[in-house]
Order: C-alpha cells, then structure tokens, then sequence
C-alpha cells in the first residue's frame, strides 16, 4: 500500500489537474463556507499554523515520521471488514466495515491527533489544549500529549463529563487535565468555546488540536488531510478486494472529521454516493436533534460560515443527541459544500434507530460499535436492502462502543 | 462629519482623551440599560460601546459571558438592542453609540437590514468580534452607504502586515486590544502597548482606543497618556452584576465608577498637556 509520504509528495498543483476538486481557496473558503472568522488576536496564529502545515504537508521527513506513527503507533493500516453476517441478514448491498475502531485509542480521532501533535512539535510548542465531547478526541490529544511529553489541558462541558466518565478518567490517568465547562449549554460547542479562549490566551506555547473538521482555517483542511488516511486505504482495499470501487461511502457525521476523512479520496468518483449521516435524536420534527445539514441555516459560528442549528435571532440552539460526539450545533463547512454541490447526501437517524443497530451489529459480527458510529450503522442497515447483492457499502466504523456501555446500560434500564 | 468623527476632533482640539465604557444591553434586565446609558453620558463618558447578547461569546471572559447569558435570559435580541437606541436618541444626539457583538445575529437579520434599521434607530457604528477584515467585505459594503462605521481590532499578535491592512478598510477608530486573552483578562503591559500605539499610529491615521485590563483610575490613566480612547469593560459589568438584585442602584455605582475614570483620565492628560 502507497504511503502517505508516496502519496503527498505528488506536487500539489498536480494533483489538483488530476482530481479536479480543489477546495478551499487559498482564505479556506468551500464555496461560501468555511473561511476565518475569529478575533484579530488569532489571525497572525492562524496564518503562521496554515504556513506550517501547507510546508511540511510537503516535507518527505515529517511526512515520513508520520507514517511511521500511523503504522506503529496507531496500528494502521486499518482492516476493511466485510460484514457478510449481517449484510445477509439485512439481505441486499454488501456491507464493508472500515475498522478505525482498531485504532490505538479506539477511534479514528487518533490520525489526527499525532499529525497535529507533530505539527505543533515542528512549530515549538510546549502545550496542548483540544475540546472534546465523547471524550474520544480529547483521549486522542492526551495520548498523544503523553507520548511526547507535552502538556494537555482538555475543555469538556460538563454535561458530557456526566455522560462519559470513563473517558474522563482516562485522560487523567494519561496526565491531561480535564476542564469541566460549565457555560452556556454545557456541552461539545462550549467546550470548543472555552478552549478557542485558552488559545487567545496563551496563543505563544499553546498549540490548539482541533477534533473536527470545523475552525476557522485552515483547521477544516488540515484534519481533513490528516484524516484522509481511512478513505486511501479503504478506496485501495476495496480494489484489491473486488476490482471496483464501493457503490456507497457511509459515514456519521458530527463536526465532520470521519466522514471527510472517508469521502475525500472519493470526491472525484462520480459514481461513487457518499453519505452522511446525522443525529435525529427524537426525532427533526421534535426539534430535539443535532443535524444541522438536514434541518438547519447556513450562520456563523467558531470561526467558519456553515450550517448551523440557530433561533429566528441567530442565537445558536441547544442540540441534543443520544451520543455526546454528535451534540453539535454545526458542521464542517466542507460538509456545507458537499451539501449545496449535490455532491453528497445527508440524512439522519434517530436516536432509538442508532441504539437498534448497536445492538443489531454487535449481535451479528461481534463487534461493539460507538454510538456515534451507530448511527451510520442505522442508514447502512435501512439502504442494504434497497440495493442489490453484488451492490457493496463502506460504512466508516469510527470508534468503538465500550466508553458508551453506561449511557447504553441506563437506557436499557440497567445499573453496572 | 459623523458623530465619532466629531467627537474625536473636538477631543484632539481640547487635549483630552475619551472614556469608551462598554456594557451589555439589557444586563441585568432590559429596563436598566437606556437610563444607564444616559447616566454614563452625564458621569463623563465620551461613546458608549453597547453589546449585544450572543449565545456563543468566543472572545469575552466570564464576567461578560455571565452578562450576556442574563440578558439573554431576559429575551434581549438585537432588535432590542436597536430599540434600546432609538429611545436613547430621543434625549441624545450626540454620543457616539457603537454596538459590539458577533456575526451571526447580524446576518440572521440580514446584512442589509441591520444596516438600514442601525443607522435609523441611531447607531453610529459597530465592532463585529469575529470578522477580522478579510472577511468583512460584504458588511463592510453594507454599512458604508448607511454612514456606518466598521470599527476593527488590533491585537499584540497584529504585524505590521496586518496593521496596514485594517488601516485601509478602518473608520471612526480602531480597538487595540492590549493582552492577549479575552475580555476581562488580567495584566495590562503598559509600555507594551506604548510600543505598538507607536508603531499602529504610523500605519493608520484614525484615533486608537485601548481596551482589555483596565480595571481601575490607575490603569485608566496610565492608557490615556498613550491612546486617544480608554476603553472599559468588564469592570463595569462588574459593578453592574454585584447589584443585579437590586438593579435600581446599578445606575448611581456605574456613575461613581464612571466618573471617578474620568477624573483620572483628566488628570492624565493635563499632565501630558504641562510641558
Ligand atoms: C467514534 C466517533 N465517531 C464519530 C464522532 C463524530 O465526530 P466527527 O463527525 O468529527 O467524525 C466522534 C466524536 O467524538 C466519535 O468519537
């Protein structure tokens, strides 16, 4: 398999006459999404951080150094799986699991955490902040803080430090200390909040890892390139494997980063549908849900145009989804553009059609999904059928369930 | 002439630099903020920067955060804000009003109506927090025909790159922001900002106005004997939250605070006017 110091070092202006698809501009701009919109104070951060990484994007050692960590570290290549069990069980489309589960840490934030961990030692920084919801990224961050020996600082609101304590305890254990975020909503978009505050504040040593595709830019590009990775490897695995690519790209969508990550290598695959899936909660015409791409208004909000869910006054709404990494008011503004490009789709899923296929996928493959992830699993299990045998989907397995056995335990009515 | 412009000469002309307070509109409760605005005017304030309430403040620290959050909690939206404007017009022609907030309730209400129903109810210019002039084009074009101004910030972290570039789009005045961190943070470095004044009032011919840690008639003068504008936030809010329970004396404390700046912003300039 090609490795990524392969595959980057191709000059970038050749690659863009070869795929075509070319976004952001140079000021991070997705068609009308994306961009910087953020206080003076961060420009000239912002400006050095996208000098960084567009120069070592390019540079044979870093990008050999972070191949070797994605190898050794990280345990990637990540298998791609093919679910025959449940695929018949389903009886239709088969379906193809790419494992990012496998992950060192349990979930594919970690292909972006050890690339921006290595950016931010290239650039000297000494310290690391991240927002997290699930807990995921900011395990991810910690990790990788950790291993090289720099200091973390992880912003959660306090309504996912409730819900997903294990995770907390586990950043502490590797030595981060977690901020419970008690503005606001008290949950993923005010720890993003409080975190984009820290870096205001202490923007000299501070390196801020965003967990998501959104930011101002060139956060959106950058974990994007980072995450990647998954649709490289899956795009050749499927080759390898049946001689022709996936008929659909599936992936949950949050701020974004799993699904770019998964579709980007596609993008210039017209035959290839890519979709992605958003938190319903209980339902859009409850109003109590996360998808901004399927219910919400393109706005403003942590630095970039996109959609957002947001009151007559542009106030930023309360989300509410059954999995903590997916309560988030806004998207990544690529996202945005895939949307109004007709290039993909978005539609979303319940909270009780995700937990069903929790359960529907660990029953028939042994295999503990996260919840987030779960709600990927849900459209993968209602396309299937609609699709023929010889039809194949890759669904992006991003994380596993096990930080989510306690929310899973008390909604089944049971106490560990 | 607009009325920021106004004040700024006939403060030049008098030696004298101007006191900025900022408060959120509606804190701690819509019916506080016209009379505090006009007792401000009358303790000595020269503008007043008034912000309107965003559920997502990325650039303000607790204290302003906590008043934003209960003038939300108080129903108040920008439209609010602008009535709040337009009554305060009715007894005030002549103090600058400049509205500080985000983007996003501005384009919700889209560009061009905020700007025709601003400029109508009074406003004389605004300061969006998160649209830093590469991304201000299109409100930039929608407030000028309304004689708006778009004031813009300037941080420590501002090269000399981007000095220039905010001094070709800026007018009315612009906002140094004199501590890396957000509204209310800690520690003012005064001959810091001596240094970048100097290097801002090269590049850009418009007044400065510095804001971010001061906290008292101290700092306030040691501002003013370098900036054309002293700005004051937090500790306003400050005053303003310690009486939220009685909100009838909020008035009279700001007032003291006010004037008390006043008194030692005077005091710096005539020491800066004596040879
Ligand atoms: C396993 C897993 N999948 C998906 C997400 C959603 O994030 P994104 O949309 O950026 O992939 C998270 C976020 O915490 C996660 O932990």
């Amino acid at each position: 398999m090609a490795t990524i110091a392969d595959e980057m070092q191709q000059p970038v202006a050749a690659e863009a006459v070869q795929t075509g698809y070319h976004y952001p501009d140079a000021n991070g701009h997705f068609g009308r999404y994306g961009g910087r919109f953020v206080p003076e104070t961060l420009m000239h951060p912002l400006a050095e951080l996208t000098d960084a990484y567009e120069r070592y994007l390019k540079d044979p050692a870093f990008l050999a150094e972070l191949d070797n960590d994605l190898r050794d570290y990280v345990g990637r290549p990540s298998p791609l799986y093919h679910a025959e069990r449940w695929s018949r069980e389903l009886g239709g489309a088969q379906i193809f699991l790419k494992r990012e589960d496998l992950n060192h840490t349990g979930a594919h934030k970690v292909n972006n955490t050890v690339g921006q961990a290595l950016l931010a030692k290239r650039m000297g920084k000494t310290r690391i902040i991240a927002e997290t919801g699930a807990g995921q990224h900011g395990v991810a961050s910690a990790t990788v803080a950790a291993r090289m020996g720099l200091e973390c600082v992880v912003y959660m609101g306090e309504v996912d430090v409730a819900r997903q304590r294990a995770n907390v305890y586990r950043m502490r254990l590797l030595g981060a200390q977690v901020v419970s975020v008690k503005s606001g909503s008290r949950t993923l978009k005010d720890a993003l909040n409080e975190a984009m505050r820290d870096w205001v504040t202490n923007v000299d040593n501070t390196f801020y890892i965003i967990g998501t595709v959104a930011g101002p830019h060139p956060y959106p590009a950058m974990v994007r390139d980072f995450q990647a990775v998954i649709g490289r490897e899956a795009r050749t695995q499927m080759l390898e494997r049946s001689g022709r690519l996936p008929d659909v790209v599936l992936a949950c969508v949050g701020g974004g980063s799993n699904a770019i990550g998964l579709f980007y290598p596609f993008i210039d695959d017209a035959d290839v549908r890519m979709i992605g899936v958003e938190a319903g909660g209980e339902g859009i015409a409850s109003g109590h849900h996360a998808a901004p791409l399927c219910a919400g208004k393109p706005g403003v909000l942590h630095g970039n145009r996109t959609y957002l869910m947001e009151d007559e006054n542009g106030q930023i709404a309360a989300t509410h989804s059954v999995s903590a990494g997916l309560d988030y008011p806004g998207v990544g503004p690529e996202h945005a553009w895939l949307k109004d490009s007709g290039r993909a789709e978005y539609i979303a899923v319940s909270d009780d059609e995700a937990l069903a296929a929790f359960h529907g996928l660990t029953r028939t493959e042994g295999i503990m999904p996260a919840l987030e992830t779960s709600h990927a699993l849900a459209y993968a299990a209602k396309l299937a059928p609609t699709l023929r045998r010889d039809q194949t989907i890759v669904v992006n397995l991003s994380g596993r369930g096990d930080k989510d056995m306690d929310t899973v335990a008390q909604l089944d009515g049971i106490v560990l | 002439m607009s009325r920021i412009d106004g004040l700024f000469e006939r403060l030049r002309g008098q030696g004298r630099t101007a006191l900025i307070p900022f408060v959120t509109a509606g804190d701690p409760q819509p019916d506080v903020t016209v009379a505090l605005m006009h007792r401000m005017v009358a303790a000595g304030a020269d503008l007043i920067e008034l912000g309107v309430p965003f559920s997502d403040p990325i650039a303000d620290g607790p204290v302003i955060q906590r008043a934003t959050e209960r003038a939300l909690a108080a129903g108040v939206r920008l439209r609010d804000v602008l009535e709040m404007v337009r009554a305060f017009r009715t007894q005030d022609t002549v103090t600058p009003v400049v509205l500080m907030g985000y983007l996003n309730p501005i384009e919700i209400m889209g560009v061009e109506t905020f700007a025709a129903e601003a400029a109508a109810a009074g406003v004389d210019g605004a300061l969006v927090v998160d649209v830093p002039p590469e991304e201000a084009a299109e409100l930039a074009g929608k407030l000028r025909p309304h004689a708006l101004d778009l004031v813009y910030l300037l941080a420590p972290t501002s090269d000399a790159e981007r000095i220039a570039r905010i001094g070709g789009v800026a007018s009315g005045f612009v906002y140094y922001v004199a501590v890396k961190g957000v509204t209310g943070a800690g520690n003012l470095d005064i001959d810091g900002v001596g240094a970048k004044l100097a290097e801002i009032r090269a590049r850009i011919p418009l007044p400065v106005g510095v804001g971010f840690g001061i906290k008292d008639g101290e700092s306030a003068a040691r501002v003013a004997a370098v900036a054309d504008a002293v700005i004051v936030g937090s500790a306003i809010v400050e005053r303003i939250e310690a009486l939220m329970e009685t909100p009838a004396a909020i008035a009279d404390a700001v007032a003291d605070f006010i004037g008390a700046l006043r008194q030692a912003i005077d005091a710096a300039d005539r020491r800066r006017e004596a040879p």
